[in-house]
């Protein structure tokens, strides 16, 4: 027993009333993605067999240089978003789960600025 | 889920599968279209010597992993956003429905394989 009372428990634990965010964030980036995996698809079929050269001009277009960091934000913050759950469902150590989930975002958010500096460094030069 | 009572059924197949998936495509298929980007980013130098690297026996198993991966888990999320909005949740309908997902998803590793060779 803990000299905590009934409700102050009560009070600090339930629902973080975070859960539709996540849900409705998981299904947005899903939507986007459906778009930009059909423009990733446009891109491997173009730039397959292509040399150096062509992979530069082709992520020199805004447009493609666009869908090539949005498929980026929405990529990694869709993989963010399905690792938490994967990883909270199937990691039952309180440590190791706490690590794994600061390496996924902490992964992820590297991922994203990495890329965009790439990104644009090839599409302005 | 396995074990002697277990029979494997499409839609709870497709259900973990859709899982391993997406993780293959970040934890295989992120870095290696990050690497891409850095590599190109780098020089013409940088550029060969990743598609050197890729084109080895790992190289194409790990395209054949990301490639079947995006296939399935794209068609598969489509099925998803439909069930979302409420549409196709009939037993009879999920089961067709991932029925065509596996077909669609084998077509399209088929034809990134055919592409990207």
């Amino acid at each position: 027993m803990s000299i905590v009372n009934p409700l102050a428990r009560a009070r600090g634990h339930g629902s973080a009333k975070q859960g539709v965010h996540h849900w409705y964030l998981q299904r947005a980036t899903a939507v986007l993605l459906t778009g930009l995996v059909v423009w990733l698809l446009y891109a491997v079929n173009t730039l397959s067999g292509a040399g150096y050269e062509s992979a530069l001009s082709f992520l020199s277009s805004p447009f493609n240089a666009a869908a090539a960091l949005l498929l980026t934000f929405a990529g990694l913050y869709h993989a963010m978003l399905g690792l938490q759950v994967v990883i909270e469902d199937y990691v039952h150590s309180r440590g190791l789960e706490i690590a794994l989930q600061f390496v996924v975002k902490g992964g992820c958010y590297i991922g994203m600025v990495i890329s965009t500096i790439y990104i644009l460094q090839i599409a302005i030069a | 889920m396995l074990g002697p009572y277990y029979k494997p059924q499409i839609t709870s197949v497709l259900s973990i599968l859709h899982r391993i998936t997406g993780v293959v495509l970040i934890i295989v298929g992120a870095p290696l279209l990050l690497w891409w980007l850095v590599a190109l980013g780098q020089g013409a130098e940088s550029y060969a010597a990743m598609q050197e690297s890729l084109g080895g026996i790992l190289g194409r198993l790990a395209s054949l992993a990301i490639n079947f991966s995006l296939s399935f888990h794209f068609f598969n999320g489509i099925r998803h956003l439909f069930w979302d909005a409420g549409m196709g949740l009939e037993i009879q309908s999920a089961r067709t429905s991932g029925w065509a997902v596996v077909i669609l998803s084998v077509a399209l590793t088929a034809t990134l394989g055919v592409i990207t060779q």
